[in-house]
């Protein structure tokens, strides 16, 4: 019974968003994918909302609102936080602070970069100033941090954009670069630390995720860095284990069944042992090169687009590649998916649905999204899926998409 | 009936008072790594329940803790005003109004009630956004500045000459002060940008010293030590002594490459003395790519290691305090590893000024 029960209780902690919810960068489990959504092949907007500055987060959805971070000002030192009702895109209401650490960054991205995450009661919304809040969903402050403030020369002056996730009770950020190089697991209800982790003194613009050996399992918290990936427990910040032949510092990896996909060497699968002994490697395939796009793991195989924006594929149990796309690129964001489809957002705003049901992917649809094209704003964000909605944002607007 | 009504109504204001003063106390002081976060989240939702009369109190308190603590009274300030808002609630604006014209208060305090003003009453923002020209908060000169250059409306460079040049003796952000630059010269006025900034332009520069592996940037090289222009030292692979060089960049970047010739994992250093009138609190102001290290008066002010991640004009501003008489700044600035065309630069830029921006310019300043 007392088993029963803390399994419960760890099945609640680590995902106590809604179903349907869309909690944090590429959604439930960081795996850009929504069980319970499906993508129309033909796109309208549903409605609209302007931005008051720039960004390339990602919204979120948590039950009928949807989160989104933006950056405004001069220097983009105004931190927004803006919930919106989903259903209309009205915004309810639209919190500010000032960011205390730099909000320098290359021209291309924003201060804005980080996606915000959510355990279903509280929005964690992270800018490239190292600045961490937390908000009911009523807009009412929890607490706030400034990492920079803390740490003075945790800052990338490209930019940081490493979303936060969290795990039960702990807020997972990752604040490496080339100077003070952190991550940290924060107290999702205080705001303290619960632990820091010194880390690769390297600029590292990958995001956490977070893997269980089983259903019932603690989960893990995965950190992927130039060195490879660090298995650290969620509450305590201990080392479990490591995988150490090298990974992306900009492509994330992504958790299907319990097989890390990782961006280490093209995609290496990687199975890490409830024992917490080293993680074996069950295969690895040199051909896909994710770049610096995040790949998705869908209807059984793995898919990536690399810099020249074609869909690579493989088969997620033996490696073996399969079939190929060329999408209009160039992409910044990630691709996302659910059921038979998938979908991509170039940089120039082009929406593009691909059709997973068939011997190879098709393109099943495309929508051009209104850019503002006085400031030749980009599209740079990963889209969020919620329902039969993809929601997409740009410095301009946030959209909602729906069926034509 | 009177006496007593009246006196529990005054107890009542005295505990509201005493209430909003205990949830700014506890929101001031906030410390490093979240330290008082337990206190301060549930003084927040006090504060915020306090609705708008705790708007005075509240902008009094803003600056008084850290740049952190701030933001706990600033999502303060702008949810009370959200919620009166949509509440239909009046706002204290005339209160707001007058701790913002009042320039002896804190510049975090008046840059949140100019904010507040703004969200409550747009109308009136705009208002009183002309007459922060001369503002000592350089976030709140710049809308001004803006409104004053937007409102030449003529091609006649005579009849827009006098206006922009108002503005430029206003004017302290880089963006704005560069496009009156290039305005006013194009009408033939000069325009001389290294003392607009305050840039210190003459140094002495020393180098190159060893930075394989990048660990130059954390040895103590004989500069650190000592100051002795007439000195030599045993540098990377040859002896080096400090030899003048003045920045000619308007933008007062010093390049290495060009006195010690270009190179890669080596380390310079540059001097130069800075004459004060008085004691005074400062700012040094740097942009650099490189991975650097600044002292004044030999005091370590701070240091970075990182490598061509980009630079821009005040990328880090440096508080300090200026002794009356000559101060001795030395900027160390290390060249990594990389090979890429990107990587070629390997330089600095340092300006003197107050919180505003404003230069603060030496009666002298000389590489000795």
């Amino acid at each position: 019974m007392i088993r029963l029960l803390s399994t419960f209780v760890v099945l609640a902690l680590s995902f106590p968003a809604f179903a349907g919810d869309w909690p944090q960068f590429r959604g439930p489990n960081s795996g850009g994918v929504a069980a319970d959504a499906t993508i129309p092949a033909k796109l309208k907007i549903e409605w609209s909302a302007p931005l008051p500055g720039r960004g390339l987060s990602s919204p979120i959805i948590v039950g009928e609102k949807v989160f989104l971070t933006c950056s405004s000002g001069p220097r983009q030192e105004r931190l927004h936080l803006i919930c919106f009702n989903a259903a209309d895109g009205a915004k309810l209401w639209d919190r500010q602070l000032q960011a205390t650490g730099r909000t320098m960054s290359h021209p291309k991205t924003a201060v804005a970069a980080c996606t915000p995450c959510s355990d279903g009661e509280h929005v964690f919304a992270l800018w490239s100033s190292n600045d961490l809040a937390a908000f009911d969903l009523e807009g009412n402050l929890l607490w706030v941090r400034g990492l920079t403030a803390d740490y003075p020369n945790a800052s990338n002056s490209l930019g940081m954009a490493s979303s936060p996730i969290v795990v039960g009770q702990t807020v997972v950020a990752m604040i490496e670069n080339d100077s003070e190089s952190y991550s940290l697991g924060v107290d999702a209800n205080t705001g303290r630390n619960l632990w820091k982790l010194d880390r690769p003194k390297a600029a590292n613009w990958t995001s956490p995720v977070s893997w269980r050996a089983g259903a019932s399992s603690t989960p893990v918290v995965v950190l992927q860095s130039s060195k490879g990936l660090l298995g650290v427990d969620a509450s305590t910040g201990s080392q479990l284990w490591d995988y150490t032949e090298g990974a992306s510092t900009m492509s994330s990896s992504v958790v299907a069944d319990g097989v890390i996909y990782a961006p280490s060497n093209g995609i290496t699968a990687i199975s890490p042992q409830s024992n917490n002994a080293p993680p074996v490697q069950l295969w690895r395939s040199k051909q896909i090169n994710p770049a610096t796009i995040s790949p998705i793991v869908l209807g059984g195989r793995l898919l990536s687009i690399n810099g020249a924006g074609v869909i690579a594929t493989a088969d997620i149990k033996t490696g073996d590649n399969q079939w190929k796309l060329r999408l209009a690129g160039p992409f910044s964001g990630s691709p996302v998916g659910a059921g038979s489809r998938m979908i991509a957002v170039n940089e120039k705003g082009l929406v593009q649905v691909v059709d997973l049901a068939g011997a190879e992917g098709t393109v099943a649809g495309q929508f051009q999204l209104p850019l503002n094209g006085e400031s030749k704003e980009l599209v740079l964000c990963t889209p969020a899926l919620n329902g039969h909605h993809v929601f997409v944002r740009a410095d301009s607007a946030l959209w909602c998409l729906g069926e034509e | 009936m009177k006496t007593p009504l009246a006196i529990f109504l005054l107890a009542t204001s005295l505990a509201v008072r005493a209430s909003v003063d205990d949830s700014l106390k506890a929101l001031v002081t906030v410390g490093r790594e979240g330290q008082g976060n337990e206190a301060a989240s549930i003084a927040w939702k006090e504060l915020v329940k306090s609705g708008p009369p705790a708007l005075p109190a509240l902008l009094g308190a803003a600056g008084k803790g850290s740049p952190v603590a701030d933001n706990w009274l600033r999502l303060a300030g702008d949810t009370i005003v959200a919620n009166a808002l949509v509440a239909r609630q009046p706002l204290p604006i005339a209160e707001v109004e007058a701790f913002l014209k009042e320039t002896t208060h804190l510049s975090a305090g008046r840059q949140l009630a100019f904010d507040l003003l703004q969200q409550a009453d747009r109308t009136r923002a705009d208002a009183i956004e002309p007459s922060l020209i001369r503002d000592p908060v350089q976030e709140l000169r710049r809308g001004a500045v803006q409104r004053l250059i937007n409102s030449v409306k003529t091609e006649d460079a005579a009849a827009s000459k006098a206006t922009y040049l108002e503005a430029l003796d206003a004017v302290r952000d880089e963006d704005q002060t560069k496009f009156l630059a290039d305005t006013l010269r194009k009408i033939g006025v000069p325009v001389d940008l290294p003392r607009h900034f305050g840039f210190l332009t003459k140094w002495n520069v020393l180098g190159p010293f060893d930075n394989t592996d990048r660990k130059g940037f954390d040895t103590v090289f004989p500069p650190e030590k000592e100051i002795r222009l007439d000195a030599a030292y045993e540098g990377k692979g040859k002896t080096v002594k400090w030899q003048p060089f003045e920045s000619t960049d308007e933008y007062g970047k010093l390049d290495f490459n060009k006195p010690l010739g270009m190179a890669k994992e080596v380390t310079a250093y540059a001097v130069t003395t800075f004459e004060s009138p008085t004691e005074r609190e400062a700012e040094l102001r740097l942009g650099g790519k490189n991975a650097w290290k600044v002292w004044l008066n030999g005091e370590f002010l701070f240091g970075r290691d990182e490598y061509h991640r980009g630079q821009q004009m005040d990328q880090y501003k440096l508080k300090c305090k200026l002794r009356k008489g000559t101060n001795t700044v030395l900027v160390k600035c290390c060249q990594n590893e990389q090979k890429e065309d990107w990587t070629v630069e390997w330089e600095f830029q340092l300006r003197v000024c107050d919180p505003a921006g404003t230069a603060i310019l030496a009666t002298a300043n000389s590489p000795k």
